[in-house]
């Protein structure tokens, strides 16, 4: 099970999340299985047994269970991971909350797919978008790389004394989980250089301190300015990303973008603005019609919590529009990037027009001649003040779509 | 050697006086007699339960040792992390969960069951009073049989879980039932397990004054009482091994359930059915004292 | 420009009193015959609240800043030395 450290390999999104809590040096994994995430655990389980990975593995229950173990163990003062995907994310959402608020920094892998009922077990952004609000911070990754280099760049910043929040590096199902791509894997004496072991700075479970973590507040306590400290911190976590991107950079040689990643944004009048892998289709989708003439770039979006209000606002400023491609649907609202983009715009002066689609549910297909197709929808509506709805839905079977256009006329 | 009430006397333990709990609680002397064995040696891990309140509010706590408060449901899990997280660092502590019944027999049976399922280092403590207390007294898995909780005004209609045994069927080195009524006991238990190693539990037998609608000074007389009429039998079972550690001269289970409001629906021929359903169980423990391996 | 973060922990201390002067809840009071008590202690074991602890006369003394009045002593002592009454 041994990798070769410091050389190319091809491998899968699955094995690179476990290989870079290898390289992290976590100390306690605690993991349920999970169509598309099993592979993680497998990998995880094979690398401690064969002694490849030094850490406890707690083969748990379940996916409450997974992360009450690693919160526990983070607490005690151990470097901590796991996995999970969909229907797994969502058992554990009461203690997702609890995570943050114990300020403890887990790191988890999360294969994102879509939640059931129909059972499905392909890749949307309904589960880790239905936890945005858990103080988790929330990562979307668009290739294998990006996975490894992510997840061990994600424990600085979640490490880092001002920052101290849990995170998450959120990986499309088989899209990346199980699709074999060359993956550069760092050495770990390179990682060790740039990731210091874990020294919980806050607080503490220790015999030999007597202090009791999370009990009763009152309303006249601190509870407001615990959750007020939790939102600086992650607002402090934007610049910490940064921050750690660029010295990943130096180190590594690999740059991956900090909270967003731009591409031949500068010039162009319309941006797309989409996340995980639709992001890889879109930077096609742009080359294809920039080469048509078209002015066209992409914001390609890796931290949805913290949300980078500025950069969004400072990079779409002055723009003609912006087409948001969301993988999941706040359902009556929009898609939860197209809501926030259009947040962060509505106050700027010549703020673009903003023309969010939901797309690519439950694993639907969606290629760069969609994006492609989805963007010269929009440019259209722009140019023609077309522009009736909040959001709109792509690649619906022709006669679903045709619902929708018809609201959209009656409208 | 058995543990003396001057071995307790100079013990230090991790309970402070002017907490929030009740006037004449059962689960507040369990914990005082608990703490001074476990040691200062011990974290403990708290879910959801009457102890959460007990601790008092924030920023101060009635109870001077490490505690992780945690979700209802998943204390016994979050207590193998912080466990596993010290093996993993090197350290040498007593974890130490500490629940109230409806976080071990309802809610949180499954991680209670993983834990034990898979050896965890852990001892699981439940201080049981029989339903849920913190919330205002609503049925829990282990109510029994004809008590009246606000969610089961008539009486409960179902015989409470035999937590300790399910709890033996994961054959877990060290299980055991105790009282306050008989803290000795209690206490030797707790030195046992101790000093075992792997995944232990204890039910304890934690009268209630407002929940079971008793005068506040009986709080011991009912724990003992418990025992005396074999309602709540003690004993343990070591690596399968069964001891029925206390065999009281039996009382009239009668004496012990007229002293509680919970039952006042009871006629006197449910009470005697009643006694044939505890005879019966004593005489179950009885059989199975004699036999080789329970689990 | 740097933020500057304070990382708020809901962490409480232990100290006597937690909940307050909880000898105000009190009802009856617990009152020690130094003449019948036989030092068996058991009234010390049996306290719910840990507020009786040996005095310098070395008979048994109750913190009444603390102590919620409840009589599980008086209930559980051998010798009969404790009497409760209404304060």
């Amino acid at each position: 099970m041994n990798m070769a450290e410091g050389e190319w390999d091809i491998i899968t999104g699955n094995h690179a999340a476990a290989l870079a809590a290898k390289l992290a040096r976590v100390g306690v994994v605690a993991a349920y299985p999970i169509t598309p995430q099993t592979t993680v655990v497998e990998y995880l389980a094979s690398f401690v047994e064969s002694g490849y990975m030094n850490a406890e593995y707690i083969r748990v229950e379940s996916e409450h269970s997974a992360m009450a173990a690693v919160i526990g163990a983070a607490a005690a003062g151990a470097r901590t991971f796991t996995a999970t995907s969909s229907q797994g994310l969502l058992y554990m959402a009461e203690v997702l909350h609890w995570a943050a608020g114990s300020r403890t920094p887990v790191g988890m892998a999360v294969i994102n797919r879509s939640v059931g009922p129909p059972w499905n077990i392909h890749v949307d952004h309904q589960d880790t978008m239905s936890q945005r609000d858990t103080g988790w911070l929330q990562l979307y990754v668009s290739s294998n790389q990006e996975v490894l280099d992510t997840i061990i760049m994600m424990y600085k910043v979640a490490e880092h004394p001002e920052v101290m929040l849990p995170f998450m590096v959120c990986l499309d199902a088989f899209v990346l989980s199980h699709t074999f791509m060359p993956v550069n894997v760092p050495k770990q004496e390179e990682v060790d250089d740039f990731l210091p072991p874990y020294r919980p700075r806050h607080w503490m479970l220790d015999p030999s301190d007597p202090i009791s973590f999370g009990n009763l507040v009152f309303p006249d306590d601190e509870y407001q300015e615990m959750r007020w400290s939790i939102d600086l911190s992650m607002r402090r976590a934007l610049e910490v990303i940064e921050e750690v991107a660029e010295e990943f950079s130096e180190k590594f040689g690999r740059y991956h973008g900090g909270a967003i990643m731009k591409y031949r944004i500068s010039d162009a009048d319309y941006v797309i603005l989409t996340s995980a892998t639709l992001a890889s289709e879109a930077e096609v989708a742009v080359d294809m019609m920039r080469d048509e003439g078209l002015s066209i770039g992409l914001l390609k979006l890796r931290s949805f919590r913290p949300f980078p209000h500025h950069s969004i606002r400072e990079n779409l400023q002055g723009k003609k529009g912006v087409i948001v491609i969301d993988r999941s649907i706040s359902f009556s609202s929009g898609g939860p990037i197209g809501t926030e983009v259009r947040s962060s715009l509505y106050d700027v002066s010549g703020a673009p027009a903003v023309v969010n689609y939901i797309t690519g549910l439950g694993g639907r297909d969606i290629t760069y001649n969609d994006v492609i197709a989805m963007s010269k929808d929009a440019i259209s509506r722009i140019s023609t003040g077309r522009l009736r709805k909040p959001y709109y839905w792509h690649k619906l079977k022709q006669d679903y779509q045709r619902i929708e256009l018809a609201e959209e006329v009656v409208s | 050697m058995s543990i003396t009430i001057h071995d307790l006397r100079k013990s230090e333990g991790s309970y402070l006086p002017g907490s929030a709990s009740c006037p004449g609680c059962g689960a507040t002397i369990a914990f005082r007699i608990a703490s001074r064995i476990l040691g200062p040696n011990t974290v403990y891990v708290i879910p959801a339960c009457c102890f959460s309140i007990i601790q008092s509010p924030y920023p101060r706590s009635a109870i001077s040792a490490p505690i992780l408060n945690f979700a209802f449901a998943a204390a016994a899990a979050a207590a193998s992390g912080v466990q596993r997280a010290y093996k993993f660092l090197g350290k040498d502590v007593n974890v130490v969960v500490w629940a109230g019944d409806g976080g071990t027999v309802d809610i949180g049976i499954q991680a209670l069951s993983g834990a034990a399922e898979r050896g965890e280092n852990i001892i699981y403590i439940c201080y049981d009073n029989e339903a849920y207390m913190n919330t205002g007294i609503q049925r829990s898995g282990a109510t029994p049989i004809k008590a009246i909780t606000k969610t089961t005004p008539m009486g409960k209609q179902e015989m409470p879980k035999d937590m300790p045994m399910i709890v033996a069927a994961h054959r877990v080195p060290y299980v055991a039932t105790a009282s306050v009524g008989y803290p000795f006991d209690l206490a030797n238990k707790l030195e046992k397990a101790k000093r075992i190693k792997g995944f232990r539990y204890i039910q304890i037998f934690s009268p209630c004054p407002p929940g079971w609608d008793f005068p506040v000074e009986k709080t011991a007389e009912i724990g003992k009482l418990a025992v005396d009429t074999y309602f709540w039998p003690l004993y343990e079972i070591e690596e399968g091994k069964l001891r029925v550690t206390i065999k009281p001269r039996k009382k009239p289970l009668k004496e012990f359930i007229r002293m509680q409001r919970r039952f006042e629906f009871l006629k006197d021929e449910e009470i005697e059915e009643m006694e044939k359903l505890v005879m019966e169980k004593w005489n179950f423990l009885l059989h199975l004292e004699r036999s080789e391996r329970v689990f | 420009m740097e933020l500057e973060v304070l990382i708020l922990i809901p962490v409480s201390k232990p100290r006597r009193g937690a909940t307050g002067e909880t000898g105000l809840w009190r009802v009856e009071r617990p009152i020690i015959d130094e003449g019948k008590c036989i030092k068996c202690w058991i009234c010390w074991l049996y306290c719910p609240e840990e507020v009786i602890s040996e005095g310098q006369s070395g008979f048994p003394v109750i913190d009444l800043s603390f102590c919620k009045g409840c009589g599980v002593c008086a209930n559980v002592c051998p010798a009969k030395a404790i009497k409760m009454v209404r304060e």
